[in-house]
């Protein structure tokens, strides 16, 4: 089915009829899996329908004159211009009822923000636009993006059709592996602009902002997947920095981590391995996808206007030196195309430059070497 | 409504024409920004003195003609009164600006307050005030020692006193219909003016060459700059009115009675005075 | 009262003719003429930024433009229509309306109204020329949050600040206009507490402008720094603080928001007494809540800031004080209702556009209360409940009023009835597709769609649809609109001095069309007393 009959479907019935797995339709704010989203949830409800009390209350009584006191039926005008007791009365009882709503608020408010010590903390690090974690204590790091199923289908003239993916923008490469009853604590920072990191069903949403640290304590209570995204304005690739939490029970989390981190261990000794294109190229693709497609995008025809193609690119094709200097200490001109030089290893540098200059429709050739790589440094 | 006679300005082409130059002007310095070329706003510049030269100019010939009334003049001082509370505004947020970095940001990035988990990401800053360090100093001109209240500050806090007080003088002298007395100490309060602007370049290019106190020297050069370069404006401003307030002196416009543009300026002036008196306290000494 | 006369002054008496009329004017009802004209047309520039951005939204998937480019979409949008569009109206409407309701000849400073008018062409092309510029518009949102807007802003960005800086020049020139007029032009006899609501909200309107303005300009002064000039405002490598832009923003920006607010109240408290045939109820508690919604205005800002991280302490601060805004505004809401109570009530354009902006500003407001509520808006906070609140309050308040403020006094501006078919048409069509359109928004906002991007998820699909056909139809119903004021323009059924029987004021005492000169001779006492608060007797 494609886009156009989702939305048309979707005006009647809830939008699941589609292929593609997606989250529940939902009219009402996520009642979440930690305490403090449910709290929040109950005070999200209290206030809504004390408004709404107050609401029909307000119109009941305009409604009634603008049915009674028509001049068409005959109305004719009173002449009373004030009435003290009567303006005491809705001076006091609207008070009565802020105080009534603020002190569940405060209490909420007091209750989500206590820091207790926690079992486990993650900083979280903003940038354009993917979302990276590190497990202090663990030597753990990964950077979380949008999957590349969703950033084929969200390109501008797509052929294919955002019904179709699962998870439509809600989908990540690597999630966030959480434990779930274990408290954990985020430290949410950025590296360029301010980024916030938002899931529903956590209950809260927290800027990451550059050079200062926020911190947010979580306790799931369920196992399960749960999604959100970027909830400041970015960039660009705003709408595209999805999250995507995993909480798993304790033990699958230790066992989690094991494997991880021997994954890590195996990828440190596949270094060990005889450099070759074949290598260079396969390690190459990997570093691109998860950092440079973000936006040069997959196919390396980046995207007109925003950001230029490395398909066919000018510096790309042209002198190794060039290209290493532009991508260890970034662009002098555009801040977007930041230096990489401290995010990525020479071995990283070395593929992915290997991969860019022999990707897509580029043949230089060359086979770029750790060693070329240190020496541009 | 004192004689129940209003007074309502003719059409005349010079607002829309001071428009026209301010958006030049501005839109010049947009283009020089991006390596456009000077012309633009140099020509905004002309266009805009010319037009309000123009329009002054009109005030100032209606009023001679007698055609303002004691009505048209509360107008005025009304109106003088809010621009200057307007002024205040803005320089309220300079200093707002400058008490948020010093109480907050700069100690939390230093590791104290309620968000003192900035240290994590600069563990070597030390909260300290003027910044001789910046959490990154490599990216900037780091200063070698920060502005001191003693010298050229403290010179200058006694010359605007000075020229406040002269100011006052002269008001007296036009009271007395002392003309010579008006005009010897408006040049008096001139002069203290220009004084005090030179004194103030001067002590920017000490901080530049020895103190490589820069723009670009983090927030402490930031907030020093701006607050006092703001204030310097106005004080050029100011001794630019003054100036004109006494060629018309010397005119002979002012009466005992009747002599907004004086007390205008002479409102304005002081304005500046009490600033400054705010910047030597927040600025140099605390 | 002695007998006053204009001086005749060359040029004055015999107006100058042609173009130059329009560009050189000191009357205070052409200069109106100006500010709504140029007002109506920045709405549909804005307007039709905002069908563009709906097209896009209308479904899952990028199908007409780049992200950067929506970006740049919205942030115009916010610009446009604000500074723009409804500033501009109010501004209008009080030059139009405050010499007349006070009996003043003119305003006190017409040279510096017509400055003040100027200015804002010119601000209109500096900001709108950023989309003819290299990396395009402005795109960092309206409240341009460095360093979105400073190290990662295109070039356009330092045209908007610019912009700003002569919208802020207009503004506080234009407040202190209304300020000084009414202070000090008041008709023989006319108390300030017996001055009308309209002028009453405007002359504190007018003081909160002077108050916030300045301060968006030293902000924006700071963003252009940073960017140019190597200083770290707001950078946390230089010892800076991106929070202490959002400080210095908000501290205008909450003020912005009642500004444009308050003259609205002040409309809807001169329509609802005409069109049900009785005295405002509870006059002077109406001045003091506007007075005191105008000073806690200035100590609630931080409730824009509830999800950046501040203070537990800072938190609660601002959200006591921003709950407590809740009591004055509803003295207002409740005063209008007692007003209706027993009165004896008709349905002219203006009133049905009076009675929508109660019932749908209400929504809007009760819709921040729930924002002001902390541990809550860290759900809510920049997702579309957030939109659905700013339309609440700003489209079906805000442009309500301006819409009913434009059909009650436009008999009077140009002598003629408007056609009230049409107009009832123009209501009806506009109050039931704005409802469409934004309320969706607050379910798209719960369900936790954020603002301020250019594809989504696809569980929200629905909403977007729906949003994006009644957002294109609320934009083509105000064609209608636009027709009906050329008709009224162009000729019509004569209105006479006083179209609504109802009505009273000291503007109503006056022909309609108006004559070049009002007022040259100040109104009588008696008759200052007689088109009082005190008249409906
Ligand atoms: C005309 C403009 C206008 C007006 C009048 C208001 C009025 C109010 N606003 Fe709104 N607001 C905006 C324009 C406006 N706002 C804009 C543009 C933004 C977004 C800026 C951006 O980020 O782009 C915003 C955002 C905004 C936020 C930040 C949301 C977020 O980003 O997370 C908050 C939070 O507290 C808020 C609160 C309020 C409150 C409490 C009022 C109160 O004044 C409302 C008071 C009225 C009522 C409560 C209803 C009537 C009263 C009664 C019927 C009496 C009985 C009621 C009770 C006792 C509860 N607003
Ligand atoms: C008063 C201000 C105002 C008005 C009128 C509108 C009108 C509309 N807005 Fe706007 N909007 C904002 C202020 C306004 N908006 C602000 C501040 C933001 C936040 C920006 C940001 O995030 O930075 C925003 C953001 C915003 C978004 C969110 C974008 C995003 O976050 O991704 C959307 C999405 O649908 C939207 C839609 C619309 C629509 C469909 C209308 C329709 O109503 C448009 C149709 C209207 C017209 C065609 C003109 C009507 C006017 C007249 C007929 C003139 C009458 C007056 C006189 C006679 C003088 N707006
Ligand atoms: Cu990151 Cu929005
Ligand atoms: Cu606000």
């Amino acid at each position: 089915m494609d886009g156009k009959g989702v939305t048309l479907v979707g005006l009647w019935v809830p939008v699941v009829a589609s292929a593609a797995q997606e989250e529940p339709f939902g009219l009402n704010m996520h009642y979440g899996v930690t305490a403090a989203a449910h709290q929040v949830y109950q005070l999200h409800m209290l206030v809504f329908w004390v408004c709404a009390v107050i609401g029909a209350g307000v119109f009941a009584v305009m409604s009634w004159s603008l049915l009674r006191h028509r001049r068409s039926r005959g109305a004719q005008a009173a002449r009373f211009a004030g009435n003290t007791r009567l303006e005491i009365v809705w001076t006091v009882i609207p008070a009565l009822i802020l105080i009534a709503i603020a002190v569940p608020a405060t209490s909420v408010l007091l209750a989500i923000n206590a820091l207790p010590t926690p079992d486990l903390t993650v900083d979280v690090h903003g940038s354009q636009w993917r979302w990276h974690y590190s497990y202090t204590g663990h030597e753990l790091a990964f950077f979380s993006n949008l999957d590349s199923a969703s950033r084929e289908a969200s390109r501008l003239g797509a052929t294919r059709f955002p019904s179709d993916v699962s998870y439509y923008l809600r989908d990540v490469d690597n999630p966030l592996v959480l434990p779930v009853g274990k408290h954990v604590r985020l430290r949410l920072t950025s590296d360029d602009v301010i980024h916030s990191w938002w899931v529903p069903a956590l209950g809260f949403k927290r800027d990451a902002l550059p050079g200062y640290v926020n911190e947010a304590d979580i306790v799931i209570e369920r196992p399960g997947l749960y999604r959100g995204q970027c909830a400041e304005l970015c960039g660009a690739g705003h709408g595209f920095m999805p999250i995507v939490v995993q909480a798993v029970s304790a033990e699958e989390f230790q066992s989690w981590l094991a494997q991880r981190k021997q994954a890590q261990a195996a990828e440190r000794s596949a270094a060990a391995a005889p450099w070759s294109m074949a290598v260079a190229m396969a390690e190459g693709k990997k570093v691109f996808d998860s950092i440079c497609a973000a936006c040069h995008q997959a196919d390396g025809k980046g995207i007109p206007g925003a950001f230029p193609p490395l398909d066919g690119s000018a510096v790309v094709n042209g002198p190794l030196q060039a290209h290493l200097r532009f991508v260890i200490h970034g662009s002098p001109r555009n801040p977007v195309m930041r230096p990489f030089g401290k995010e990525l290893d020479d071995r990283q540098l070395a593929a992915l430059l290997t991969y860019e200059r022999n990707g897509w429709s580029n043949h230089t050739g060359d086979l770029v070497t750790p060693q070329q790589v240190e020496a541009a440094r | 409504m004192a004689n129940g006679r209003y007074f309502v300005a003719p059409p005349s082409p010079w607002p829309v024409v001071t428009a026209l130059g301010l958006a030049l002007l501005l839109a010049g310095f947009g283009l020089l920004l991006h390596g456009g070329s000077l012309v633009p706003s140099i020509l905004g510049a002309i266009v805009l003195l010319l037009a309000v030269q123009r329009w002054f100019a009109a005030v100032i010939r209606e009023n001679q003609a007698g055609l303002y009334d004691a009505q048209v003049n509360r107008s005025f001082r009304l109106g003088m009164a809010w621009f200057i509370f307007s002024e205040v505004m803005l320089f309220g947020a300079l200093f707002g600006a400058l008490f948020y970095v010093r109480e907050l940001a700069v100690p939390w990035l230093g590791g104290e307050g309620a968000k003192g988990a900035a240290h994590l990401l600069w563990p070597h800053f030390v909260n300290h005030w003027p910044l001789l360090e910046m959490p990154r100093s490599s990216d900037f001109d780091v200063p070698n020692a920060a502005m001191g209240p003693v010298g050229i500050p403290a010179i200058n806090t006694a010359v605007l006193l000075s020229s406040a007080l002269t100011v006052t003088l002269a008001h007296w002298g036009l009271k007395r219909k002392a003309r010579r007395a008006l005009a010897g100490w408006l040049l008096v309060t001139i002069l203290l003016g220009v004084t005090f602007v030179v004194l103030q370049l001067h002590e920017y290019a000490h901080a530049y060459r020895e103190l490589g106190l820069t723009l670009h020297s983090g927030i402490y050069g930031s907030t020093f700059y701006l607050l006092t370069g703001f204030h310097g404006l106005h004080v050029s401003l100011g001794v630019i009115m003054l100036s004109v307030i006494l060629g018309r002196a010397l005119k002979g416009h002012f009466t005992p009675t009747e002599h907004f543009g004086f007390e205008a300026v002479s409102w304005y002036w002081h304005f500046v005075d009490v600033i400054w008196l705010g910047l030597y306290l927040f600025v140099y000494w605390w | 009262m002695s007998e006053a006369t204009i001086i005749p002054i060359k040029g004055r008496n015999k107006a100058v003719r042609g173009w130059r009329r329009w560009l050189f004017t000191t009357d205070h009802k052409e200069i109106g003429t100006l500010y709504l004209l140029f007002s109506l047309s920045m709405f549909f520039a804005g307007g039709i930024l905002a069908m563009l951005i709906r097209a896009e939204l209308f479904q899952p998937g990028l199908q007409l433009m780049q992200p950067l480019f929506y970006n740049s979409l919205v942030t115009m949008h916010g610009l446009t229509m604000i500074f723009l569009a409804i500033m501009p109206a109010l501004v209008g409407l009080a030059n139009w309306q405050i010499p007349l309701m006070i009996g003043a000849p003119d305003m006190a400073l017409p040279r510096v109204n017509n400055w003040s008018f100027w200015l804002l062409p010119f601000a209109a092309l500096l900001l709108w020329s950023g989309f003819l510029m290299p990396q395009g518009a402005p795109n960092a949102g309206w409240t341009f949050y460095a360093p979105l807007s400073t190290t990662y802003g295109p070039p356009s960005i330092d045209f908007m600040i610019f912009a700003i800086h002569i919208m802020g020049i207009s503004s506080v020139m234009g407040a202190i206009n209304i300020i000084v007029t009414i202070l000090n032009l008041r008709a023989p006899g006319m108390k300030l507490i017996d001055m009308p609501l309209f002028v009453w909200t405007w002359l504190i309107t007018a003081f909160l402008l002077v108050l916030a303005m300045p301060v968006l300009a030293g902000v924006a002064t700071m963003a252009l720094f940073d960017r140019h000039f190597g200083t770290s405002f707001f950078a946390a490598a230089g010892g800076g603080d991106p929070l202490l832009f959002q400080h210095i923003f908000w501290f205008f920006g909450h003020p912005e928001v009642y500004i444009m607010i308050l003259p609205a109240f002040g409309v809807i408290s001169e329509i609802i007494p005409t069109f049900s045939r009785k005295p405002l109820f509870g006059r002077t508690s109406m001045i003091y809540a506007v007075s005191a919604i105008a000073f806690m205005s200035v100590i609630v800002w931080a409730h824009h800031m509830f999800a950046v991280g501040l203070p537990v302490t800072a938190q609660l601060f601002f959200m006591y004080t921003t709950m407590l805004i809740a009591v004055p505004t509803g003295i207002k809401v409740f005063n209008w209702t007692a007003t209706l109570w027993r009165g004896s009530l008709t349905f002219e354009a203006p009133m049905l556009w009076a009675l929508s902006f109660i019932f749908l500003f209400t929504v809007g407001g009760l819709s921040g209360l729930m924002l002001a509520d902390v541990p809550a808006d860290y759900q809510y906070h920049d997702t579309y409940f957030v939109v659905a609140h700013i339309h609440y309050v700003l489209v079906t308040g805000s442009l309500f009023g301006i819409i009913a403020a434009v059909y009650y006094w436009l008999p009077k501006w140009t002598g003629h009835r408007y056609n009230e078919r049409l107009a009832q048409w123009h209501f009806w069509l506009s109050a039931i597709s704005v409802n469409l359109t934004f309320f969706p928004m607050h379910f798209a906002g719960l369900a936790g769609m954020p603002r301020r991007i250019p594809d989504y998820a696809l569980q929200f699909a629905d909403f977007n649809a729906i949003s994006s056909i009644g957002g294109i139809a609320f934009g083509l119903s105000q064609l209608l609109f636009l027709w009906l004021i050329i008709q009224t323009l162009r000729g019509g059924e004569p209105a006479g001095a006083r179209p609504w029987e109802g009505a009273h004021g000291l503007e109503w005492t006056l022909p309609s069309p108006l004559p070049h000169h009002t007022f040259t001779t100040p109104p009588s006492a008696e008759t200052v007393h007689a088109e009082g608060p005190h008249a409906h007797g």
